[in-house]
């Protein structure tokens, strides 16, 4: 599985929906994700990749896309 | 070694449910509740100041230890929402109780504020003697600037807290406790004068996500203790989903962590201190209770405290 997959499934696990948003779409504005629900995020993205993402990275922009978490993401390999 | 002494608080009298912020906002109560778990908070009088609610916190804290004024070395005073630059109302706090001359502090410190002053008042008891940490605000006064922003306004309310410590050993004994700071983030949460509260909640609540069970997790690590071992865990009153969150990062029921959020909102400073006198005079801790403090606030400052019944 590559990594957008592996997201995927990350943010359909946290936001308890099926439906997948427009890789660039604001996950926030698209109502996928919520303040308290980012931390969950981080933490399985955390997990999932075997990262230890450090809190000067907490930026929510970082986190806003799809795109935006596989950029970071690969940012981090 | 120091121990806590008394608890003590004070709410103002004025209730403002939901439904009263709800219209001047445009939301309904039921999304106020869903999004913070606060259905109403109390609101000070126009002439109530942070030291006027201060000082009958810490009124009622002296009574319950059977003190006076006379017997405090020192004060201490934390607030973010003094009315004025300087003075603080430290020195006001004291003088009103009857203890001019005695040494007053003020910790211009919002939310963190109570804890940040238990942590020093722990250490310096031994050169002071007893000390009494008061934590007050009157966040109305800057959340009902125009214009009202939804995401701050529906959060905040007023009162005040008060804690005695005194140096010694015995029940209520500090055990250790943690704090830290990080001016990183100071743009993410900041009151300038006269101006609205400005907030990048998100940037807030996932920091305090992540440090605030951190903290908890260092200072009960470093004291060899469990969070499951914790009787009861009093931290800030902030939302209830960021409490729940907190919870659920240290693997234990959030009925393990007091919450009076629903009945007062955020008082910021204040509101560790306020669920303390209120689980201290409900629940009467047994011997060996551990009670395990947490706090997280603009700054950004975090921490925590480890205190044995």
């Amino acid at each position: 599985m590559d990594n957008r997959a592996r997201i995927i499934t990350i943010l359909k696990n946290v936001s308890k929906k099926d439906s997948v948003p427009d890789a660039d779409e604001s996950l926030f504005d698209s109502g996928y994700l919520d303040s308290f629900a980012l931390p969950d995020m981080v933490s399985d993205l955390e997990r999932e990749f075997k990262i230890k993402i450090p809190d000067s990275d907490l930026n929510p922009r970082k986190f806003e896309s799809i795109s935006r978490i596989e950029s970071y993401i690969e940012s981090r390999k | 070694m120091a121990v806590l002494k008394a608890f003590g608080a004070y709410l103002p009298a004025r209730i403002v449910p939901n439904r009263e912020l709800g219209a001047k906002l445009n939301r309904t109560p039921d999304w106020i509740l869903d999004v913070s778990g606060i259905e109403e908070r109390r609101f000070a009088a126009p002439d109530e100041t942070v030291a006027d609610m201060a000082v009958a916190a810490a009124c009622a804290c002296l009574e319950r230890a059977g003190m006076s004024a006379g017997d405090i070395g020192l004060f201490i005073v934390a607030s973010g929402s003094a009315e004025r630059r300087f003075p603080g109302p430290a020195p006001t706090v004291a003088s009103r109780l009857g203890a001019a001359g005695a040494p007053a502090i003020d910790l211009p410190m919002a939310s963190a504020g109570g804890l940040f002053g238990m942590a020093l008042a722990a250490q310096l008891a031994g050169v002071y003697g007893n000390i009494l940490v008061v934590a007050s605000e009157k966040m109305s006064a800057v959340v009902t600037r125009e214009p009202m922003e939804q995401g701050v306004a529906i959060l905040f309310g007023d009162g005040a807290g008060a804690c005695i410590i005194s140096p010694g050993d015995g029940p209520a004994r500090i055990v250790d406790s943690v704090l830290h700071s990080d001016g990183a983030f100071a743009e993410d949460l900041r009151l300038e004068f006269e101006a609205p509260l400005a907030m990048n909640g998100r940037s807030v609540i996932m920091q305090a996500s992540r440090k605030i069970p951190s903290a908890i997790a260092e200072l009960l690590e470093r004291n060899h203790r469990q969070a499951s071992a914790v009787k009861i865990f009093l931290m800030h009153q902030a939302n209830q989903n960021l409490i729940n969150g907190v919870a659920r990062a240290l693997d234990v029921p959030a009925a393990m962590f007091y919450s009076n959020i629903r009945g007062y909102g955020n008082t910021s400073s204040a509101s560790m201190l306020i669920a303390a006198s209120e689980w201290w005079q409900s629940h009467a801790p047994a011997p060996g209770d551990l009670i395990c403090f947490a706090v997280f606030g603009a700054g950004f400052h975090w921490g925590a405290m480890l205190v044995e019944a």
